[in-house]
């Protein structure tokens, strides 16, 4: 019984350090640029079908297969350079728009990747194959875990960690939050808010296509997942309050592990709960848990 | 003129069954559906100034509706089905309109994107009462209490319901146009321009929100019940999240200021696509790209921009911020 819920609990947390990755993508954007930006689930997708292509490319090349971590990342960081294009190409022309015309871009964007993906990678789902268990399983009191769910945990939690010193810490860090907190006063101040948008924006794509080329190995690559993941990290980012961080870390954690429980007991429910979460949230306290709180 | 233009689409309509390809003639109807859909949503986005993300959920609405009560209860008039929809409909709008019409702009958009998607994982997991992803059949139903069974299926579907569905979305259209021209449809758009005036002038903004939005979906689950029996089948995928952005899309497309727009988008867009995807399967490369195009450049539509006149309020509007 423990032992079943322990690896339940590991599983959801797997999930959620996935998810909190592309929610945070979804809420340094949101924080910063005021849009809601629903094309987080396809840089979630992108990323993770380069991630693919990445990895079968650094296996072909003869690399250690051992080393398809690496390559992921790299897929990753690479795919990441849709941001600057999208934000550039498109979203910089709505800012002085109503919202509902910002997030009907991003929708447009939705739609475009969708086939994109679809013209390069085909229709089939694509996988790494074996390579999820080249590092072994952990055995601890009889609870089995692969050690590729732990190095994406711990990664997750690095970034989170690192987020969270950028945003406190560092020059660009206090910048995103005087932006944040008031645009028109930063700018005053002679912060060039196009820059910051740029950055912002990269940013945000690039935890979406990094959360997408990390969870690969556990999952196959699908034309849906980002539309389907992009209705989960907006339940972490509603339930953890828009814009804020700590929120995306707790609504991921609250998203991945309640799910991962359905799951395992009731499968009916499995985003029904979440969702009457979500609704509760919105109705009870829409900012959110976090809501208010800094970007 | 613009008397004579509307004629001229009616003769149209009307003639189209007899000079047209049976396939282009099956393709009206889907564009009735939505016709009558996109008069409710834009009612709600146009009227009202409230997008909803999550209008598929009344689609899905009256889409089961149909398919329940065909398959499972033997209720074969299309009528009787018609008025189930509806009444349905607002009945499950009248809760969540009053939690929705709370909020206004994103977080009113966020709402209801969650009441649909909450609805789409109660039918797909669901399996046992609604069919999972297989979805549900839609019979063929009765016309004015006649059984048309005998008739070839192609031949049901472009003569008796193609005028069916033709005077369903006349009598919506008709009625949609007394409630926009009324004193209630002045008030919707008071609310839109400027909540916070109306209200002082003794308007009950949250009240007038709530009309606008069961009516709205009273309209979209009968557009859905009108969908069923074109396809004969009704999956969940009618209530996801993906169908709500298509039918705001078919909104814009054709330009929300203007009375007729929705209308004028629902057919270029189901046309389009059936050409886009004729040529080749990317159809969604191509309608984002118009999408962006026109939320970038044209935010008044099709419409807009054939008629200069038309107001566009694509530009930061006045109305309420972030809820309390």
């Amino acid at each position: 019984m423990l032992v079943h819920l322990a690896n339940v609990l590991l599983s959801g947390v797997f999930h959620a350090s996935i998810l909190f990755l592309v929610a945070a993508g979804l809420q340094v954007v949101f924080g910063v640029q005021r849009i809601f930006n629903l094309a987080c689930g396809s840089f979630y997708a992108l990323g993770a079908y380069v991630g693919v292509s990445f990895v079968q490319a650094s296996v072909q090349a003869g690399l250690p297969p051992g080393l398809f971590v690496l390559a992921l990342v790299a897929g990753g960081l690479c795919v990441a350079v849709v941001g600057p294009v999208v934000e550039r190409g498109l979203l910089r022309f709505v800012y002085d728009r109503d919202e509902t015309f910002q997030l009907l871009l991003t929708f447009a964007v939705v739609l475009m990747l969708e086939d994109v993906i679809r013209m390069l990678w085909g229709t089939s789902p694509l996988s790494t194959g074996g390579l999820y268990l080249l590092y072994g399983q952990l055995k601890v009191l009889g609870v089995t875990v692969p050690v590729y769910n732990l190095i994406v945990i711990g990664a997750s939690l690095l970034i989170a960690l690192l987020i969270g010193y950028m945003l406190a810490r560092t020059k660009f860090g206090r910048i995103i939050r005087a932006a944040a907190d008031n645009r028109e006063m930063s700018e005053a101040l002679g912060v060039d808010m196009r820059r910051v948008y740029v950055r912002v924006f990269t940013l945000g794509t690039l935890l979406g296509t990094v959360g997408g080329a990390l969870v690969i190995p556990a999952t196959a690559a699908m034309t849906e997942m980002g539309i389907e993941l992009i209705v989960e990290a907006f339940a972490v980012v509603v339930i953890g309050g828009l814009g804020s961080m700590r929120g995306a870390f707790v609504g991921a954690l609250v998203v991945g592990v309640l799910r991962s429980i359905a799951i395992s007991t009731y499968p009916e429910l499995e985003m029904l709960l979440i969702y009457l979460i979500v609704i509760a949230v919105l109705v009870l306290k829409p900012r959110g848990l976090f809501g208010g709180a800094a970007a | 003129m613009r008397r004579a233009g509307l004629a001229l689409v009616v003769a149209l309509i009307l003639a189209m069954p007899f000079v047209a390809g049976d396939y282009y003639v099956t393709l009206m109807l889907p564009f009735f559906a939505y016709s009558v859909i996109l008069l409710g949503l834009n009612l709600l986005f146009g009227y009202t100034g409230l997008l909803s993300f999550g209008h598929a959920l009344f689609i899905g609405v009256g889409a089961y509706a149909a398919a329940f009560l065909t398959s499972k209860f033997g209720v074969m008039h299309l009528e009787a089905i018609l008025l189930a929809a509806a009444g349905a409909a607002v009945l499950i709008a009248a809760p969540i309109g009053g939690l929705c019409v709370r909020y206004v702009k994103i977080y009113f958009a966020m709402l209801t994107l969650a009441f649909g998607m909450l609805f789409h994982s109660f039918l797909l997991k669901f399996y046992f009462v609604t069919g999972g992803d297989e979805g549900m059949r839609v019979l063929q139903p009765f016309l004015l209490g006649f059984d048309l069974s005998q008739i070839p299926k192609v031949r049901f579907l472009t003569r008796p319901f193609y005028y069916y569905s033709v005077v369903v979305l006349a009598v919506a259209t008709f009625v949609m146009w007394r409630i926009v021209s009324s004193p209630f449809g002045l008030c919707l758009r008071a609310i839109r321009d400027n909540p916070d005036k109306a209200q002082s002038l003794g308007v009950s903004v949250k009240r007038y929100r709530w009309y606008a939005f069961v009516i709205s979906a009273a309209y979209a689950a009968v557009g859905g019940a009108l969908l069923g029996p074109t396809t004969g089948q009704v999956d969940p995928n009618l209530a996801y999240w993906t169908h709500s952005g298509n039918i705001v899309f078919m909104m814009l497309l054709g330009g929300f200021a203007n009375f007729f727009g929705p209308l004028v988008g629902a057919l270029v867009f189901i046309f389009l696509q059936d050409t886009v995807m004729s040529i080749v399967p990317y159809w969604r490369l191509v309608f984002g790209a118009i999408l962006a195009l026109i939320v970038i450049a044209a935010p008044g539509g099709l419409m807009g921009l054939l008629d200069r006149r038309a107001v566009s309020w694509g530009e930061k509007s006045r109305q309420g911020g972030a809820p309390p």
